[in-house]
């Protein structure tokens, strides 16, 4: 394949209505890829965000129906947590789950009633110790990624200025 | 804040459009101007303010490039610039500069766990060979 992806770079495509894929080749056997990407030890060293985030809370039940929670916190102390739960767990090849915004996400006063559960499919394939990091992120509807891509301009209005106040404040 | 991997005029105008959406105000005028074009006095309407301090705030959203002068000598309709507004709010953006950040760390720490099975296999090794 001509389109070789090459290490340190990402790619992100929108193969359907529903999807976002991110790709990344990286310089190490998908064992250890698999690893840093479910132990609690490492997600929070490099799951962490935006320069100044951090990850407190990185709690990982790694197993089928287990469930996951993680909290970043920025600069000037606001929180945003994430929930999901695993639905599929091969390691060191697969993994797949389910995500979803919580509350804290919310900016206070905001209308936006839920952020669409997403699920998230993590494919490790090796070739001669490099790991392609695939991950797809599957929205329920095509309005519910256009609503997060925020492309539908006038729709995503409230959604997308929701979504700012919250960039704003860890921007302050 | 810093954006990391964002080039200089990017942040720098990212940096003056958050700071001219960071006024309930100039939202809202925002959000009127994606339902259409409007003059000075129809965007002046909704709001217990005087035109000119309409005008003010029209005039920072302008210097951000997030509306633009119509036509219409006359009535010289404000409109929305929307991909300045994308650029602000847009999503996969952010998400790109999250995964940037997150990844490029993930590429030094599985460096470093190489880095620490090496030196425990070089131990274990060293052990083992040693009476």
């Amino acid at each position: 394949m001509s389109g070789e992806h090459k290490v340190g770079v990402t790619t992100y495509a929108t193969p359907t209505d529903t999807q976002v894929v991110i790709t990344r080749v990286v310089a190490a056997p998908r064992r250890l890829v698999f690893d840093a990407w479910t132990n609690p030890k490492y997600v929070p060293r490099w799951l962490s965000g935006l320069e100044g985030w951090t990850m407190p809370v990185c709690e990982i039940d790694l197993r089928p129906g287990g469930s996951f929670h993680y909290v970043w916190r920025g600069a000037d102390g606001s929180e945003m947590g994430m929930r999901g739960s695993y639905k599929e767990i091969v390691p060191p090849e697969r993994l797949v789950s389910t995500e979803t915004w919580g509350p804290e996400m919310r900016p206070p006063g905001s209308e936006v009633v839920e952020w669409p559960e997403t699920l998230n499919t993590l494919v490790l394939t090796e070739v001669g110790g490099r790991t392609t990091i695939t991950l797809t992120v599957t929205y329920p509807s095509k309005a519910a990624r256009d609503a997060a891509l925020q492309t539908g301009m006038k729709d995503g209005m409230d959604q997308g200025f929701t979504r700012l106040d919250t960039v704003l404040k860890t921007l302050a | 804040m810093q954006l990391k991997g964002y080039g200089r005029t990017v942040q720098g105008r990212l940096n003056a459009t958050f700071a001219a959406l960071a006024d309930p105000t100039r939202r809202a005028i925002v959000a009127r101007l994606a339902m259409g074009q409007a003059s000075v006095a129809e965007l002046a309407r909704p709001f217990a303010m005087s035109q000119p301090a309409i005008s003010k705030h029209l005039k920072v959203l302008e210097r951000a490039g997030l509306i633009s002068r119509g036509r219409d000598a006359q009535r010289r309709p404000r409109r929305l610039e929307a991909r300045a507004l994308a650029e602000a709010t847009g999503w996969l953006e952010r998400y790109r500069e999250i995964w940037e950040a997150n990844l490029r760390r993930l590429d030094a720490l599985l460096d470093e766990i190489k880095a620490e099975e090496r030196t425990r296999a070089r131990t274990h090794s060293s052990k083992r060979s040693s009476p």
